[in-house]
């Protein structure tokens, strides 16, 4: 996150910054590893990206090195054997880059914790921007976890992320309303 | 640059590669553009359940068994909870026996469109991908009203199931069978017909009778060579006694087979599945009682997963929990074929060898050790024991 923000940058520095976020908020790549998962979660991320939900249409792509990917969407509970593929993964990602947690078992090792071979959730290994709750979350969860981390990066594209939303089906309207704790449980840190 | 035809290379493929969606490890030799060797990695996707079973009571076995796998955890559930039942001696009322047959059919067809899915795409057929996935949500949508989850639907309780089958999901499921039935006529007139597509699929990976008898494959990967196995009529569970399954064999023994195998048994399960619709038994849904804890005993259950079959034991010592739970998945059996297949093969052909078998790591990947009859009774294996193994194993097999 340090690259977003640092401390009284020189001006070209900023400038970059701005032109680097305004260009990765706009068309986010994303890389997915499964790091463990039952495979629930990396259906429904799928699931996510093909017509009915169709995460395409906020300028997110799936694709398949870590080197040209801005995101990295993570399942499952971390096993002993993955972690270190896991590191590498996020190592090989160019800067700035974000992780996205999808599942129960990738937040905190889920229905496995205690079993032999699980080190816990993603965020034992790597730092975590978002967190997406569910066994597995329905691809509205998932959209709206990918719709936090993009409102994150462009706070003055937020209006506009949150019409796609509900176009979307991922947020009901405002009449029904997404409640304000939900939406900060779904939230950053 | 054109290197020599002789000369060799190794070409890794994974744990994370755009062609799986899964982690595994293979290492493919290739001498020009052909496959001389293979080897597989796997274990990524090992949690340890089997052993984190041990540590559960039944109730809560159920519910981690369910995540073994997260396309087909209904057949996982369903092979444990009717291997308490027999352990329990307890009787599952007709009606529950057959809705778990209908959430396994709707499983199946689930996970056939999944596969096809995901098999057109790594054929570079994307279009195929898209409409086969759009489809899909149909059935998504059908397991959802019925259950209220998308992925994990529970439908299993030790004893019986947790829903009923109301007139509004019988309507929903009728209508959207319907709608995949016709769909499904459609792919598989694509699949026998589109000529591109016949390209990467006739006469590739062909396995015969013979080689699938002996490399011991399951499911539909066996049953498009030929090989009539098919638990849902061998040893009937569930309700399959009553509302049997027909059969769908193939000869040819290719990749086109497979798919085309797959597409019968899903025509399959939509004749079932309005078969039981139309059939449901009246009665309870769940047993009088289940007994917290099992009287001491082992049993095996036997069920057919979407993939093949899928085998469990279960042991009991009289306790609130299961003193072991095996579980042996299709794709383990089916995982030695692949590696048999590619051989002669196009390094382009592999990934579409490897979907043929519908690969699941997650549920493949669990330790098994084969000991000959009349070793030593084994022993525990200390977290040093298998590091130091696994190191040399790998070390062996390289070499």
């Amino acid at each position: 996150m340090d690259t977003i923000t640092t401390q009284s940058p020189p001006r070209w520095r900023t400038m970059l910054d701005r032109l680097r976020n305004w260009s990765l908020a706009n068309s986010p790549w994303l890389v997915h590893y499964n790091s463990g998962s039952c495979n629930g979660c990396d259906i429904e991320i799928l699931a996510t990206l093909t017509p009915r939900y169709d995460l395409e249409r906020l300028g997110v792509k799936l694709q398949g090195s870590p080197r040209h990917a801005d995101v990295l969407v993570c399942t499952g509970p971390v096993t002993r054997q993955s972690a270190d593929r896991l590191r590498r993964i996020y190592d090989q990602m160019p800067e700035p880059k974000f992780v996205v947690a999808v599942g129960a078992c990738s937040i905190s090792g889920g229905a496995f914790r205690g079993c032999y071979n699980i080190l816990g959730g993603v965020d034992e290994v790597i730092p975590v921007d978002v967190y997406v709750p569910g066994c597995a979350p329905r691809p509205e969860a998932i959209i709206h976890g990918v719709a936090v981390l993009l409102k994150k990066l462009q706070p003055d594209r937020a209006e506009e992320i949150d019409r796609l939303l509900v176009e979307a089906g991922a947020v009901v309207g405002e009449e029904e309303g997404i409640d304000e704790p939900n939406a900060e449980l779904l939230g950053a840190r | 640059m054109n290197a020599p035809a002789t000369e060799r290379f190794v070409v890794p493929i994974g744990p994370q590669h755009p062609a799986l969606k899964e982690p595994g490890h293979f290492e493919f030799t290739v001498e020009g553009e052909t496959v001389v060797d293979a080897t597989v990695r796997l274990g990524y996707a090992h949690r340890g359940i089997e052993k984190g079973a041990e540590g559960r009571n039944w109730t809560q076995t159920l519910y981690l068994i369910e995540r073994i796998c997260g396309i087909c955890s209904h057949i996982h559930s369903t092979a444990y909870a009717v291997g308490v039942e027999q352990l329990a001696e307890v009787e599952v009322p007709a009606r529950a026996q057959a809705i778990r047959e209908i959430i396994c059919e709707l499983e199946r067809v689930h996970s056939h469109l999944l596969w096809l899915g995901v098999a057109a795409h790594d054929a570079g057929f994307d279009t195929l991908f898209m409409y086969t996935w759009r489809d899909r949500e149909t059935v998504m949508d059908i397991l959802e009203t019925m259950s209220g989850n998308r992925v994990h639907y529970s439908a299993n309780v030790l004893g019986g199931v947790k829903f009923d089958l109301t007139d509004e999901s019988a309507v929903a499921i009728l209508k959207g069978v319907e709608f995949l039935e016709e769909r499904t006529h459609h792919y598989r007139k694509v699949v026998s017909e589109d000529a591109f597509f016949l390209q990467r699929t006739r006469g590739v990976g062909t396995m015969t009778h013979a080689e699938a008898l002996a490399l011991g494959v399951v499911g539909p990967t066996a049953r498009a060579s030929g090989v009539a196995r098919d638990v849902r009529l061998d040893a009937p569970y569930v309700a399959y006694a009553d509302f049997p399954a027909r059969i769908q064999l193939l000869t040819a023994g290719d990749l086109e087979a497979r798919f085309l195998a797959r597409l019968d048994e899903l025509l399959d399960s939509f004749r079932l599945i309005r078969v039981l619709v139309a059939g449901l038994p009246a009665g309870e849904l769940t047993a009088k009682r289940m007994p917290r804890k099992l009287k001491p005993g082992e049993v095996i259950s036997r069920v057919e997963a979407p993939r093949g079959e899928l085998f469990y034991y279960i042991r009991s010592t009289g306790g609130e929990q299961p003193d072991r739970v095996k579980v042996r998945t299709p794709t383990l059996c089916n995982m030695g074929s692949v590696i048999t297949q590619t051989i002669g093969h196009n390094l382009a052909d592999v990934p579409m060898i490897l979907v043929g078998i519908d690969p699941c790591f997650s549920c493949n990947d669990r330790a098994v050790t084969v000991r000959r009859a009349g070793d030593d009774n084994g022993r525990a294996w200390a977290w040093a024991d298998l590091r130091r193994y696994g190191i040399d194993y790998y070390r062996r097999i390289r070499n």
